[in-house]
Parts: C-alpha cells; sequence; structure tokens
C-alpha cells in the first residue's frame, strides 16, 4: 500500500498565476448548478461514507469492546483497550520502536541515497536512461512481490547471500528474515531497494526543473560542485523536499507488506500497521484492540499529514 | 524518462568553464563506476529470481542453488502456473483493476473541474479533505470498513455471501475512494492551469456546464489523464492491503494479494517461488516498457508544474 503515498504532489503553486475566476457561480443557470452538485455530491459522497466516516468509526470503535460477530455485542470499554496496548500487549513497544527506525532507516540510508543516485544521473552521463530503468524497475513491483523476491535472497540453503557467503547448507548459515536479531535490516534493505528508485525520480524531475542560470552564478562566483549543490541546487529544491520527506515519514508509518509477506509482523518484525491487521484478521477478532492501535496510527500520521497540506494549500486559494 | 514532457528542458547550453569542465570529466570516470556497482546490486535479486525459475529442482538439489550445472527449462513455470492457479488470480486483478481505474478518472477528473474551474464556497476545503484521506495509511480505515461490509446486507442474487465482504464490489469501491483524493489534487493543479478563456467563451456560446467539461477541459487534460491512468493501474495492480482485508477465498483473489500463499502452496520449493514471482512481474514490467513515459510523468505530475 506503501505506493499510495505518491501524492509527490506539487506544492509548486506558488509558480501558477492566480486562476481567474470566470463564470462565477453567479452566471450558471439553475441546470448548470444541478449538474454542478452533482459532479461535486458523487465524490464527495464516496469519499463521506468510503473515508471520513470510517475514520471517525475508528476512533469511536477504539473506545468499545467487540468481536465482530455482532452489531448488538459492541460493549462500550472506555479506556481499557488503550489501556491494554500500553500496558499488557508485549509487541506494542517494539513495533513503536521497529516503525522509529523504520523511519530512520529509510531517512538517513534510502531516501539520501536516492538522492544521490538523481545526482549522479543528472550529469548528462552515457547511459542515463539505462541506469534510471534499472534503479526504477523495483518501484514498479508490488511490496509483497519485493518480500518474496528478497526471500530468494535471504534464504538458509537455497538464497544466493548465504551460498555467496559460504554458509549455505552449514551450522552457520544466516536466517536473514527469521532470526529476530536481524531481520528487521533485511527487510529494511527490501524496502530500500524499492524506496531509492522512488526518491530518485522525483528528485530527477526536481533536478532539472532548476534554473540553469542558478549553476552558473555559483560557478562564476567560485562555488565548488559540493557547495553548489548543498548550497544552491538543493535548497532551490525546497517544494520536492518538502515532498519527499513527507513521504518518507507516511512510507515508514503505512510499513506493513513486506514484514506480513515475511511472517505477519512477528518474531522481531512487528510494526503498528501489522498489529492492526492482526488484532482485525482471522479468529479471535479484537475490534477494540485494532481500533485503538489505528487510533494511534492516525495520530501521528496527522502530523506530517497536517504539515503537508498546510504547506500545500497555504497561498490561499 | 528524459523526455518527460511535464518537466523543464534542462541544460540548454553548457556554460562551465573550460577547466571545471575538465574536472567534470574525470569526476564522470567514478560516476560510472559507481553506476555499474550499484545497478549490479540492483538487478542481482531479480535475476537471482529468474535464474532460480528456470532451473529445475532435481538440479539444483543436485548441483546446489548456487551453480551453473544442469538443465534450464521452463518446466517450473507451467508448474507453478498449474498449481497456484495463477491464472485465475490474473483474472481477478483484471476484474478489480480496470473498474478502479476508469471511476477514479471519472470522478476525481469531475470534482478536480468543479474544484478548479468554479469558485464557490467549500471548493478549496473540500480539496484538501480529498488530498488529506488520500495520504492516511490504510489500516486506520480498516476496521470500520470490515465492520460495515459485513453488516451491510447484498441480496444474495449479487453477493453469495450476502454482505459486501468476499465481493469484487468492496474491493473496487475502497480503492477508487481512496485513489480519488490523489487523482482530484493532481487533475485540479493541471486543470488550473489552462487558460480560463476557454471555458468563457464556451460559456458565451452557450455550452453548459458539462459541455465544458466533456468537450473542452477533458480532452485538454489528455496527458495528464494518460499519466494518471498507467500510475493507477500500476497501484491497483500492486495493491496487497484491501483485497486481504475483504476477500476470503482464494478464488477471488487478484494475484498481488495472492502471491502471499506462494510460500504456503510450495513449501521450500524455492524454484516455484521463482516461477510464480517471475509471472506476477510480466504484466507490471509491459506496461513499464509500453508507458514508462507515462507512470514517470505521474509520478512527478504534481512535483512539476503540473
Amino acid at each position: 500500500m506503501s505506493t499510495q503515498v505518491a501524492s509527490p504532489a506539487a506544492a509548486s503553486r506558488a509558480k501558477q498565476p492566480a486562476p481567474r475566476r470566470g463564470g462565477g457561480s453567479h452566471k450558471l443557470s439553475a441546470g448548470d448548478k444541478g449538474v454542478l452538485a452533482v459532479m461535486v455530491g458523487i465524490p464527495t459522497l464516496i469519499q463521506l461514507i468510503l473515508v471520513w466516516i470510517p475514520m471517525v468509526l475508528s476512533i469511536a470503535l477504539s473506545f468499545t469492546k467487540w468481536n465482530a460477530l455482532a452489531l448488538s455485542d459492541i460493549k462500550p470499554a472506555g479506556l481499557s483497550n488503550y489501556d491494554f496496548v500500553l500496558n499488557n500487549y508485549p509487541p506494542f513497544w517494539p513495533a513503536v520502536e521497529h516503525n522509529i527506525i523504520w523511519l530512520l532507516f529509510l531517512a538517513v540510508v534510502a531516501t539520501p541515497l536516492g538522492l544521490f543516485l538523481a545526482v549522479l544521473l543528472d550529469q548528462n552521463i552515457r547511459g542515463s536512461r539505462f541506469y534510471q530503468s534499472v534503479f526504477f524497475t523495483p518501484v514498479m513491483l508490488s511490496l509483497p512481490l519485493i518480500a518474496i523476491i528478497w526471500q530468494l535472497m535471504y534464504a538458509r540453503n537455497e538464497g544466493l547471500i548465504n551460498n555467496v557467503l559460504g554458509t549455505a547448507n552449514g551450522p552457520n548459515a544466516v536466517d536473514w528474515f527469521g532470526d529476530s536479531s536481524i531481520n528487521l535490516w533485511a527487510a529494511l534493505i527490501a524496502a530500500t531497494w524499492r524506496h531509492a528508485g522512488y526518491i530518485m525520480v522525483l528528485y530527477l524531475a526536481g533536478l532539472k526543473g532548476i534554473d540553469p542560470s542558478l549553476r552558473e552564478a555559483a560557478a562564476i562566483d567560485g562555488a565548488s560542485s559540493g557547495q553548489t549543490f548543498f548550497r544552491v541546487v538543493f535548497p532551490s529544491m525546497r517544494p520536492i523536499n518538502i515532498v519527499v520527506v513527507v513521504i518518507t515519514i507516511i512510507e515508514a508509518l503505512r510499513a506493513f507488506d513486506i514484514v506480513y509477506i515475511i511472517n505477519r509482523g512477528t518474531n522481531g518484525l512487528e510494526l503498528i500497521g501489522a498489529l492492526v491487521v492482526q488484532n482485525l484478521v482471522g479468529e479471535g477478532q479484537v475490534i477494540g484492540v485494532g481500533s485503538a492501535l489505528a487510533v494511534m496510527l492516525l495520530v501521528v500520521s496527522l502530523v506530517p499529514i497536517t504539515f503537508y497540506l498546510a504547506r500545500t494549500f497555504r497561498r490561499g486559494d | 524518462m528524459s523526455s518527460n514532457t511535464l518537466v523543464t528542458p534542462d541544460h540548454i547550453a553548457d556554460p562551465i568553464p573550460v577547466e571545471t569542465r575538465g574536472r567534470a570529466k574525470r569526476r564522470h570516470g567514478g560516476t560510472h563506476l559507481i553506476l555499474i556497482a550499484l545497478a549490479v546490486m540492483w538487478l542481482i535479486p531479480l535475476l537471482w529470481t529468474l535464474y532460480t525459475a528456470l532451473r529445475p529442482k532435481a538440479e539444483t538439489d543436485k548441483y546446489g542453488y548456487f551453480s551453473v550445472g544442469g538443465a534450464y527449462n521452463f518446466e517450473n513455470f507451467s508448474k507453478a502456473w498449474e498449481q497456484a492457479g495463477l491464472g485465475t488470480y490474473f483474472v481477478n486483478s483484471v476484474i478489480i483493476t480496470v473498474p478502479t481505474v476508469l471511476l477514479t478518472l471519472l470522478f476525481a477528473s469531475m470534482m478536480a473541474f468543479a474544484v478548479s474551474r468554479f469558485s464557490w464556497r467549500f471548493n478549496v476545503t473540500l480539496l484538501i479533505m480529498f488530498t488529506a484521506g488520500n495520504l492516511l495509511p490504510p489500516q486506520v480505515l480498516a476496521a470500520p470498513l470490515f465492520s460495515i461490509f459485513k453488516f451491510v446486507p447484498l441480496p444474495l442474487s449479487i453477493s453469495d455471501s450476502g454482505n459486501f465482504l468476499n465481493t469484487y464490489y468492496s474491493v473496487i469501491m475502497v480503492n477508487t475512494a481512496f485513489q480519488i483524493g490523489f487523482c482530484t489534487f493532481v487533475l485540479s493543479n493541471y486543470m488550473k492551469a489552462l487558460p480560463h478563456e476557454l471555458t468563457e467563451a464556451a460559456l458565451v456560446d452557450g455550452a453548459g456546464v458539462w459541455k465544458q467539461y466533456y468537450s473542452i477541459v477533458m480532452p485538454l487534460c489528455r496527458p495528464a489523464l494518460a499519466a494518471l491512468g498507467t500510475l493507477e493501474v500500476i497501484f491497483i495492480y500492486n495493491e496487497f492491503f484491501w483485497p486481504l482485508l475483504f476477500i476470503q477465498s482464494g478464488s477471488r483473489l487478484p494475484i498481488t494479494t495472492g502471491i502471499k500463499n506462494l510460500q504456503g502452496q510450495f513449501l521450500n520449493d524455492y524454484n516455484l517461488i521463482a516461477a510464480g514471482a517471475t509471472f506476477t512481474i510480466i504484466p507490471t514490467l509491459i506496461i513499464y516498457i509500453m508507458l514508462q513515459r507515462h507512470f514517470v510523468a505521474g509520478l512527478t505530475l504534481g512535483a512539476s508544474k503540473g
């Protein structure tokens, strides 16, 4: 699902001429107003029923006790789900820690790697298109597929890595996805394989949009290429930088698919997103607990979302 | 990618002084080395998957997985296709993806048209709400949507479960709702940049709102629609979460969710798993090769001028 974050969206309204609001609504006939109402009404109704109301219901359900069998079984539970999650639910704190590690790893390794690739590929070098295609291919793949492909790399006896290390079929074979002390890092490498290419594409577009005269001016002033990049080029990509920061945070919060394929998010791979699903799917559904976890995820997610929306829609229109 | 029309053309001239250019040349040697090393690292997982898939299990058992001996053939592919029922999964993916993408583009373009070409009281507020919805982690909505789909009845003639669970409708509806926000945002930016005189002239000629949308604005949005359409096909095809939550019966799962069963089905037959994985890459790869330009344009659409 992490692909969905793709709102690389824009932010760059400042450059747009303010639209002239011709055809103000007073000129519209009743029929036209009706057509407009339908054009706005249907999508809004869909959002209302399938996004906004469920979001509110999620909060409501987090204060109830329910096994999802019959609507009449819903019992108010006060804060007990939150109390349970915080104090008596063993996977919770490891999951929080793993989500934080996930975020830090993307922010410190995967995202900078994507920026690095974009900078290298922006220099008009031969074969640039080929390299771009290579780094971009994993972005096209689904996260479950990425988990399976890396399982083939990581398997104890059959995987490439243990075979190259010479540990396959021996007592020292590393169980990359099974050993709880390293499997988070192994999963993060798989996630980076995809994330870096995504960030690369965004920054390639950003770098191409930079006014060449900026670099010229920096070069004339005697700036080194490092100085030109960090003091001139990078800051002038501010709109893209904001999008990339938001995408990185949201990807870390949504992280789920890879660990769910590996082992459903257990044994060293606990993540909040996976814990929500564990409480909802299968027998013994504990809707209240799942919802309490979902609400915590919601509250944290609202920070980057609000930041992004405030930036994007600030130039009031 | 370099032909991405939505991005300003770069490097019109090379104004950098000669000595700097000399240094830049030398640096390119190192750049190539780094890029080749990284590209090889990036390709290894894909090549390893393909390589494993091409070797029969008997051969890898005999020579080991990390070897070059033995036969190579497509046995694993035919076995994986039949045993895992990949054909059904692929059909399900099409059943889910096509309506979702069409509905998403239809509703998003209507909404975008209304918020970008007309000013009314809550248009920006609604646009913000739409965009926000798309950014939420889907897990936040999982429990209520699951419950709604479980307890809202459907006639048995439409759904054999008597409700929305285990139907394609549930997945199509939620995917559509989730994607409308993003597409509305991108399309509204695109439509805002179209000159207002276009629709004003049409208004003077007596064209109604629907005609402005359908005959004037939509045709002009073709590049954006092509880019978004390509992007959305890949997104929906790759979507794992909603079918996992809503569809219990294996025969209705789309391929991306269905492949979670590969490991269970093939236990430790990594050759079959590799063949199954390779199959699921093929449609994405075809789209990638055919429509790469649109896909990349879609990803970067909002990030440039829009």
